[in-house]
């Protein structure tokens, strides 16, 4: 792009860009507007990568066998390290780490619904490796197509990686049905308890038009589209192992082959995103004594 | 605190490909930060790590892209005529063959 257009002109030829399917990358020219929607939309996933963990960590020393152990630590690792990537790609869009964290911790900032939740078994370690992580794939698949491209690679490595946490949670939820009926009880338990937060996750439906997010290809689909996406994969595979979904409305058009249910609680998403929800000041309060024990690693480090 | 570009490289003699990038104090921690966050998982075989102010970059498209006809430095610059050419060839030759 020159640099001899006047500034409208200049913010229409990037709408067109990026509306065309055009990529930007981290030194090119952008409005300050795009700019500021993609560090929210980024600050706010790195955000839940770095609170999701806090409800698995709470198993990590209950884990069944050295296996499960292992691969949930790896998970959670994995998760931390998807949190560095994304802090790193936000604060190249000009918020240093340290705000974004302070920003967090005071709760002045979001993150995602579910991990707000309390987790009550081991089947709530497979039900949240399993369909919350395929409900957040579903979710990243589509951002892999950004138009920022720094943030469209890293979701393709991001996905690559969710989708053994998928592997890892389906494996945990079929050797509990192949297990007791108790075992089998514990799983559905777990489901039924994750399915209201599952369906809020992706936020009520919005108009697309009016989605700046989706007009400047910051993200690739819109709410109501992630969530039937998510439902058309994952009814038939949680159905076909046994499980029941608690949710009496949810069928399938056979002719739009769209999915009907139950409209989720929106004023309960709200609350729980807003810090309202039942783990959200705990988990806040964990995430501050852990930033307060770790300083002396960053002052550590930068002190070298 | 300086930013660093890291590139990877999942088997030897592949291409190395841009992966990301890390913040760091210096290039040894770069170094640390890039394994852990790109090598993991045993995924990469080589990893460069660069401070990005000593890359230069070059996307001037009047350089890059200019809109000159550069179709003779192309295969798909002449599949099309060739595939033409090559049937009227063909036709003379079977012509002559047959009025010998």
């Amino acid at each position: 792009m020159t640099t001899t257009l006047s500034e409208p002109d200049r913010v229409e030829a990037f709408d067109r860009h990026v509306a065309a399917g055009g990529k930007v990358e981290a030194g090119d020219w952008m409005p300050d507007e795009y700019r500021t929607a993609l560090r929210r939309f980024v600050e706010m996933h790195a955000n839940s990568e770095l609170m999701g963990v806090l409800p698995e960590r709470e198993w990590i020393l209950r884990a069944p066998t050295l296996r499960r152990k292992l691969a949930l630590t790896a998970k959670v690792q994995d998760e931390v390290g998807h949190a560095q990537l994304l802090y790193r790609i936000a604060e190249d869009l000009g918020k240093p780490r340290e705000e974004m964290i302070a920003d967090l911790l005071a709760g002045r900032t979001k993150f995602h619904n579910v991990f707000h939740y309390p987790t009550r078994s081991w089947a709530d370690v497979g039900i949240i490796a399993w369909l919350v992580d395929a409900a957040a794939i579903v979710a990243q698949q589509a951002l892999r197509d950004s138009s920022y491209a720094p943030y469209a690679r890293t979701m393709r490595k991001i996905c690559w990686e969710e989708s053994v946490h998928i592997m890892h949670g389906r494996d945990v939820v079929l050797t509990m049905m192949g297990g007791t009926d108790d075992q089998r009880e514990m799983v559905q338990e777990a489901l039924d308890r994750w399915w209201g937060p599952l369906m809020q996750m992706h936020g009520p439906p919005t108009d697309p038009r009016r989605d700046r997010d989706l007009a400047w290809r910051i993200k690739g689909k819109d709410n109501d589209t992630l969530r039937q996406e998510f439902l058309n994969v994952y009814v038939p595979r949680v159905r076909e192992i046994g499980l029941r979904l608690p949710d009496p409305e949810l069928r399938q058009d056979p002719d739009t082959g769209r999915w009907h249910y139950t409209e989720p609680d929106w004023r309960e998403l709200h609350a729980v995103v807003t810090g309202h929800g039942p783990r959200s000041a705990e988990r806040l309060a964990f995430r501050r004594l852990n930033w307060d024990q770790t300083r002396w690693v960053r002052d550590t480090v930068m002190a070298a | 605190m300086e930013p660093y570009e890291v590139f990877r490289q999942d088997r030897e003699g592949a291409a190395m490909q841009h992966a990301g990038s890390v913040l760091a104090p210096d290039p040894g921690l770069a170094a640390h930060y890039a394994r852990e966050l790109y090598g993991r998982r045993q995924e990469s075989v080589r990893l460069w790590v660069v401070p990005r102010a000593a890359i230069g970059v070059v996307s001037d498209p009047d350089w890059l892209q200019p809109p000159l006809d550069r179709s003779f430095k192309k295969p798909a610059g002449y599949s099309a005529e060739i595939k033409r050419k090559l049937a009227t060839a063909r036709g003379r030759a079977a012509g002559e063959k047959a009025g010998r």
